[in-house]
Order: C-alpha cells, then sequence, then structure tokens
C-alpha cells in the first residue's frame, strides 16, 4: 500500500541523470565524521600495498609528475544530494596500478585521519576511478578532501575517501568505517544500496 | 531498519518562527540511540517521492525538529503544510557513529550551530531519562535569542549540564558576552571529553579546529555537518 502524504506535490521530475531517491544540489555539501586533517604537502605520501606485502609509494611532486586526467562526473551522496557536472583533475588509479602485481580482489581504502572504505578492486580499475587533487579549476580545498581524494563517482560518494593515504589490496573484503556502521557494503546509488539490508 | 514505517503526526510545535518540532506515532518504531536519524520519505498523488534525512531531538519516541530551508522542496511542507492526523514515511534509525550512550561515563562537551541543536538535544534528554550524573557542556551558537530551540528545557537546564549561548549576531538584554563568532574561550577551558559537533558545515569546520587547537584528541570529536536539505 502507497501511504500518500496530502497536499505534498514536490518538485523536481523526471531528470534521468538522478538515481532514485535522489535530488539536485548546485551547492557542495560536506559529509565527514571528524576533524578536517591537515596534511602538508612535503609529508603526503600516497601508498598502495599488495597482499603479498608489496608497497609502492608515492610523494607528492611524484604524483603531480603523472599523466592527469579531468573527468567530469555526477556525484550523489547517500544522504540524498547528487550535483551533475562536477569537474576534476586526478590521476587515474589505472596509472598508478601499471607497477602493482596482485591478484587480490578487495580493497580497503585508508585516509589521514582514520577514516577507512572498502570496495572491489575492480571498480577502481578501467576508467573509474582516479586520486583527485583539483576540483573546478582549483585546489581541492581540506573540507573536501584536500589535498587528494579519491574519486569514485559511480559508487555513493563516501567511498571517495577523502585525505585519501592509501590502498591495502586484499584476498578478503574487510568493511569500512560506514560499512561497519549500517551503510551498504557495495553502495551502488542506481540500485539505492544505501543501507547494511537494501 | 529496511522497512518504511507509516508515521502518523500527533503534535506540531514551533520552537522559532521558522523551526517545527514533529510527534509522530509509528508502529513497530524500534527505538533509537541519542545522535541517529531518520529518513522521511513523502509521496505526492502522481506517485512522486522525495527523502530527506532528520535528527531525531527526542530520547524515547520520535520527535524530530525541522528548519524551513527557503525554497526547499520537503521542509516548507513539514513546517506548514503538514497537520496531526497526517502521514509520512520514515525509516531508520540510521548512523551508528554519532551517538552518545548513557553507560559512557566520559564528560560530555556538545557544540551545537543552529540547527544543529537538535541532535545533542536528544543526548541531552537522553542523559536526563536515564538518570545518569555525568557531566555535560552545551554551546550554542545562535543569530538571536529568537532562533533559540527548546528554550524552556536549556534555559532552566538540569543539575550536572551547563548551558553556554553564543549569539553570534544580536545577544538578548543583559547577557555579558557580546555578539560575535564562535571563539576557543567559549568552548574552553574544559577537560578531556567526547566532543559532538553539529551545524553547517562552516560551523562545524571552524568548531572542530578550535576543539583541536585546545588539545582536545581528534579521536574523541565526532561530527555531523548539516549541507543544505530542502
Amino acid at each position: 500500500m502507497t501511504i500518500f502524504s496530502r497536499g505534498f506535490r514536490g518538485r523536481s521530475r523526471g531528470d534521468d541523470r538522478l538515481p532514485p531517491g535522489q535530488y539536485l544540489t548546485e551547492d557542495f555539501p560536506v559529509l565527514s565524521a571528524g576533524p578536517t586533517p591537515r596534511v602538508p604537502l612535503d609529508r603526503w605520501e600516497f601508498t598502495v600495498d599488495t597482499e603479498t606485502g608489496q608497497v609502492h609509494r608515492w610523494t607528492w611532486p611524484e604524483l603531480m609528475a603523472l599523466p592527469y586526467e579531468t573527468p567530469t562526473v555526477d556525484i550523489h551522496c547517500v544522504t540524498s544530494w547528487s550535483k551533475l557536472g562536477t569537474r576534476w583533475r586526478g590521476v587515474s588509479l589505472d596509472v598508478l596500478f601499471e607497477q602493482v602485481e596482485t591478484s587480490a580482489e578487495y580493497a580497503l581504502v585508508y585516509s589521514y585521519g582514520g577514516y577507512t572504505t572498502n570496495l572491489p578492486l575492480e571498480d577502481l580499475l578501467d576508467g573509474k576511478a582516479w586520486i583527485a587533487y583539483r576540483f573546478d579549476d582549483e585546489e581541492l580545498a581540506p573540507r573536501h578532501g584536500g589535498p587528494a581524494r579519491l574519486l569514485v563517482p559511480h559508487l555513493y560518494f563516501w567511498k571517495s575517501a577523502k585525505w585519501v593515504r592509501g590502498i591495502r589490496l586484499l584476498a578478503e573484503d574487510w568493511p569500512g568505517f560506514w560499512e561497519s556502521a549500517g551503510y551498504h557494503n557495495y553502495g551502488d546509488p542506481w540500485r539505492e544500496q544505501r543501507y547494511a539490508d537494501d | 531498519m529496511t522497512r518504511w514505517l507509516t508515521a502518523r503526526l500527533v503534535e506540531a510545535r514551533d520552537e522559532t518562527p521558522t523551526a517545527r518540532t514533529l510527534r509522530f506515532e509509528v508502529p513497530g518504531w524500534p527505538g533509537h540511540l541519542p545522535g541517529q536519524h531518520v529518513d522521511v520519505r513523502l509521496t505526492a498523488e502522481d506517485g512522486y517521492t522525495a527523502r530527506r534525512s532528520y535528527s531525531l531531538a527526542s530520547a524515547t519516541g520520535v520527535e524530530l525538529t525541522v528548519q524551513r530551508v527557503a525554497g526547499g522542496e520537503v521542509s516548507p511542507y513539514l513546517t506548514r503544510d503538514l497537520r496531526p492526523g497526517d502521514l509520512v514515511e520514515l525509516r531508520g534509525p540510521v548512523g551508528g557513529w554519532f551517538v552518545w550512550r548513557a553507560a559512557d561515563p566520559a564528560p560530555v562537551l556538545l557544540v551545537a550551530g543552529g540547527a544543529g541543536i537538535v541532535p545533542l538535544m536528544s543526548m541531552i534528554r537522553a542523559r536526563r531519562a536515564a538518570g545518569v550524573s555525568t557531566p555535560f557542556r552545551l554551546v550554542y551558537s545562535l543569530r538571536s535569542p529568537a532562533e533559540l530551540y527548546y528554550a524552556a528545557e536549556l534555559l532552566d537546564p538540569p543539575a550536572g549540564l551547563e548551558v553556554s549561548l553564543v549569539h553570534t549576531r544580536r545577544t538578548p538584554p543583559g547577557h555579558a558576552r557580546p555578539a560575535g563568532r564562535l571563539t576557543a574561550a567559549d568552548l574552553g577551558p574544559y577537560g578531556e571529553a567526547d566532543c559532538f559537533v553539529c551545524g553547517p558545515s562552516g560551523y562545524v569546520e571552524a568548531a572542530a579546529d578550535l576543539l583541536l587547537g585546545l588539545g582536545h584528541d581528534p579521536a574523541r570529536i565526532r561530527t555531523e555537518r548539516f549541507g543544505p536539505t530542502g
């Protein structure tokens, strides 16, 4: 049975770029769980460590020296806002993974400040994810995850870890911060996978 | 938690000219921890739906306080049009991080900016409902006296709850602190505490930085930010 809300008409209808249950915002709201960490660039590093214990490491100048892409993507937050056509600059994870040998299927992404999030490794590859360091032609602000954040726009935006520090490759899935706190393990906005049992 | 529950509005009262507290009767409501929120879903006659998240203000039962956002899609309906007896759908409770547990004896520092008071009020009410004497301090920033939510409870706080109001634009008559933004002096000194900060993004950012500057452990600062949720 559908429960109707008397007199409610609502506004936006029929934008097929919006996943179910999402609404458009022009703003860029912020969602995070604690204080914003400040990471000086001369101490910043990004690491990928594999299931066999190999560690790959990039400093900030090394990241800047890599070829970048400028994806324009729609982003969808689990709190129901979506923002269309956001413009980023970042290094594709395909570039970083060129030198990584792994047979792991899962990735645990971790951040300065202690945040973690998990996803299948295949969701990070084949042009689906970036280490992003510019937004809208400007340096990525700390409150939006700067100096660099993961950008993996086909999943709810909590998977796009701010202040990203590294990726641990794992043979088995390991739930991250929100994934352990009642949110969906995968988080596909088009299937409206918001909470654990969606 | 998956199920959408049918919620019937039983009472509405104005907190301020633009914010309203809504009390719902929700058969099957499983209870919640203070700090959690719910998703509210509205369905129009043609089947169009809109959903938003709102923090719970109550310790028991389902009470939400909704701030009207000018030009918003959902909040004007909830704060102006919804009448007792009307139905909406709720899902929740949601969120397992920004919560306070009454069994935790650590002192608590609550920092609210505007409508960010709502989940913190749930914690204050849960403290009283549990009958514990955990030291609580609330620092609540608001633009002017007219924007004070929960005035009856906050102007006459129970023992062990210290309330400091920080008026940012206009103070009530006789108020010692001049109007102005939140400063470190408003937040301290206060010993080690579990800190809960809730409000608009910029406010939370500034308040969390002030807490870090006062030496609070970043691992004990929990934040919840309100984006524009019209």
